[in-house]
């Protein structure tokens, strides 16, 4: 009893100490004007510790030098766009948002975004890609400051005590993967789960191949999805691969487990953490030697919700120092992710070694939604049901990408 | 009775209106927090609802157009196939296991208590908690499952195989309701009079005759409860298979419940997707009645 009772007291102070922190005044960011500062909500889904923390700095100095206070709000991914939708049906959508740059198609659908070119802000100097990713029937409604794409990574010792050279080619790839492959580890490890991310990890293979999503059973795509479900036969990668998400193959890469994967750039500030791994990163092989590896451009871009008032272009002058070139390079070094500048990033990649593949893929680099627009999520669905049957052997490669082009066209 | 309600005629509009006020409370509750959001649900089933209908609040109605659709795909016959098998796979297992250990748990031994208490756990943890250690253990490489089946040299391929992956979430959700069945089927167990299993035991009767004779005729009534309520619990499984699995590898772990949020949050088809709500609540409703009228009628073997 007595000590039900402490537990209480000692849980009611804890609540009345965190009242009183709550209550006390927090210091004012970039005060000093006088002026009632703007408030403006911002929704972003940097929900990891790392992720959040470089882009609350990201924040943090865009409002000490706009005077606008930026109330934020981080959610997981997934809940993005069901809680913009929320947003858009209760009239309570956020002043600024930061989601991926192929939903940013679906949001500006709804017709709840305001072109950019309302907040002066020009699409001068961005990479092609981008600027059509957050463009919606000729507007432009969203913005990256920095952009991110696949390449593969691999581990230099266990590459170097297999005597195997970091693979250039589809080829040297499966030659590469299967020799370090055996004792349950694993060549290679990527992503291939029935959601958007497996059609992301995916699509390098797919574009740099040839083939393009408005004909998903072309023999081009029919070749490329072959290419990557023999690799998985042949054990150069886990038949888990249907169950990884990216975190979950970085796992398998810290671990040991996996000597090559495939996955992003923002990977690289966590393997840095690890002091005891050496590693390197190569662009996504290609099918033929000589090629260029076509990527999907990955990113979240800023766009602005039509919310009205005064706040609204508070929002915008927010979103204008977040997309110029200071902070641009500085999100891109505190998360690995490359300028959505052509010259900015050119000079990011000689500064930063690792990120040199990365440069040089977003050049090429495709984005999802600039062929379908609209269509993409129903089309990219279709496509990762097709890997996920191929891979399990369920059907093969000709008969599940000749479903999903059924799928997809209806 | 005839007495009452030939008196008080007069004052009878007045006792209606009392009447009405006390029932207003849980009827605001019932149309505001079920009737509203299942009108929605059925009037969304109807519309083509877009992405843009989110913001504009406009749908052009289309009729059955959404359920033909649903009714038209190939899912439609996986994700129906899996519901039934995934149901009648957790609820036989669920009850058999949860009555085998009620019937163990029944005789009083040392530490049986403690024991029960034990068992309580899988319910106590948050669905995605066990589901993302169901997911651990039931990986192809590194997972303590196959670990073990290693030792007798047949490793499952468990969540990458299209036959495999249904079987596992099958037994995360078996493992998960277990203990409700545990613990309604023992209360239904210590109302059975001691008595009557010591003039069975006098008459000479075995275990399995006392079992077959009395315990399974007097759970009757319990047992009905817990196989409705695990019927309509399990039918609406969402999170574990999620979790576990998140409806693949290749749709093969794809429910109606799983389909449904696929169709609305993925592929952005919200009406299609409210169709398979419809669907679903159909048949819950269906099993819901079920579960009414047996409750009805244990009430009046109780009464008699």
């Amino acid at each position: 009893m007595s000590t039900t009772k402490r537990g209480w007291t000692l849980s009611a102070t804890a609540l009345l100490a965190l009242a009183m922190t709550g209550c006390s005044p927090a210091p004012a960011p970039g005060g000093g004007t006088g002026e009632a500062a703007t408030t403006i909500t911002e929704l972003d889904y940097y929900a990891d510790a790392q992720g959040s923390e470089a882009w609350q700095k990201i924040l943090d100095a865009c409002s000490r030098q706009t005077g606008v206070k930026i109330e934020r709000q981080a959610i997981p991914a997934a809940q993005m766009l069901p809680k913009v939708l929320q947003g858009a049906s209760s009239k309570t959508l956020p002043h600024l948002l930061f989601t991926d740059n192929p939903t940013l198609q679906q949001v500006a659908a709804t017709g709840a975004l305001t072109p950019l070119t309302d907040y002066g802000i020009a699409t001068d100097g961005y990479y092609d890609s981008i600027v059509k990713a957050g463009t919606y029937q000729d507007k432009v409604y969203g913005l990256a400051p920095g952009v991110n794409g696949l390449a593969l990574m691999y581990n230099k010792d266990l590459l170097t005590a297999a005597g195997v050279q970091p693979p250039t080619t589809w080829e040297e790839l499966k030659v590469a993967a299967t020799k370090l492959s055996g004792n349950g580890k694993y060549g290679l490890a990527f992503s291939a789960l029935p959601s958007e991310e497996g059609t992301w990890q995916f699509l390098p293979f797919f574009w740099s191949n040839g083939a393009d999503l408005a004909h998903l059973d072309s023999a081009k795509s029919v070749e490329a999805l072959k290419y990557v479900t023999e690799l998985v036969n042949a054990g150069a990668a886990s038949k888990s691969v249907v169950n990884w998400s990216q975190n979950d193959v970085a796992d398998q890469f810290v671990a040991g487990n996996a000597a090559m994967m495939v996955n992003g750039s923002w990977n690289l500030a966590r393997l840095d953490a690890e002091t005891s791994l050496k590693y390197g990163v190569v662009p996504i092989p290609v099918p033929q030697k000589g090629g260029k590896p076509t990527v999907a451009l990955g990113g979240e871009v800023g766009a602005i919700p039509a919310t009205g008032g005064p706040t609204q272009q508070a929002a915008g002058k927010v979103l204008a120092c977040v997309l110029a070139e200071p902070t641009m390079l500085e999100w891109s070094k505190a998360h690995a992710y490359v300028p959505s500048k052509v010259d900015v990033a050119k000079k990011f990649g000689e500064q930063n070694p690792p990120m040199k593949a990365f440069v040089e893929e977003v050049e090429t680099a495709r984005s999802r939604t600039a062929e379908l627009g609209e269509k993409y999520p129903k089309v990219s669905a279709a496509l990762a049901a097709a890997i996920q049957s191929s891979l399990t052997g369920q059907q093969p490669a000709e008969q599940a990408l000749a479903q999903a082009q059924q799928a997809s066209g209806s | 009775m005839t007495l009452t309600a030939g008196r008080v005629s007069p004052g009878r509009r007045r006792t209606g209106y009392a009447g009405f006020a006390f029932l207003a409370p849980v009827l605001l509750y019932v149309v505001v927090f079920f009737g509203y959001p299942l009108v929605a649900n059925l009037v969304m089933s109807a519309q083509d609802y877009t992405v843009r209908s989110f913001y504009t609040g406009q749908a052009p109605f289309v009729g059955l157009a959404n359920y033909a659709a649903v009714l038209a795909n190939p899912l439609f016959t996986t994700a129906v196939l899996n519901t039934v098998l995934f149901t009648v796979g957790s609820i036989v297992f669920q009850f058999g296991i949860g009555l085998a250990l009620a019937v163990f748990f029944s005789g009083r031994f040392l530490g049986s208590a403690t024991l029960r208490s034990l068992l309580l756990l899988p319910w106590l943890l948050p669905l995605v908690v066990s589901g993302a250690v169901w997911r651990w253990m039931f990986d192809q490489d590194h997972g303590v499952l196959n670990a073990l089946l290693r030792l007798v040299g047949a490793p499952v391929p468990w969540l990458t195989s299209t036959t495999w992956a249904l079987p596992a979430v099958i037994i995360t959700n078996i493992w998960i309701g277990v203990p409700f069945n545990l613990v309604v089927l023992h209360g239904g167990l210590r109302a059975i009079p001691a008595t009557l299993y010591e003039a069975a035991e006098l008459d000479g009767a075995g275990a399995w005759q006392r079992f077959r004779h009395i315990t399974w005729p007097l759970l009757r009534p319990v047992t009905g409860i817990v196989l409705m309520l695990g019927l309509v619990y399990t039918i609406k499984v969402f999170d574990v298979i999620m979790v576990v699995t998140g409806g693949g590898p290749a749709n093969s772990t794809q429910t109606l419940t799983t389909w449904s949020y696929a169709l609305s949050f993925r592929d952005f088809a919200f009406g299609q997707g409210a169709a398979v709500g419809n669907l679903l609540i159909l048949v819950a409703t269906g099993f819901g009645l079920l579960y009414l009228r047996s409750l009805r009628s244990t009430l009046a073997e109780a009464a008699s």
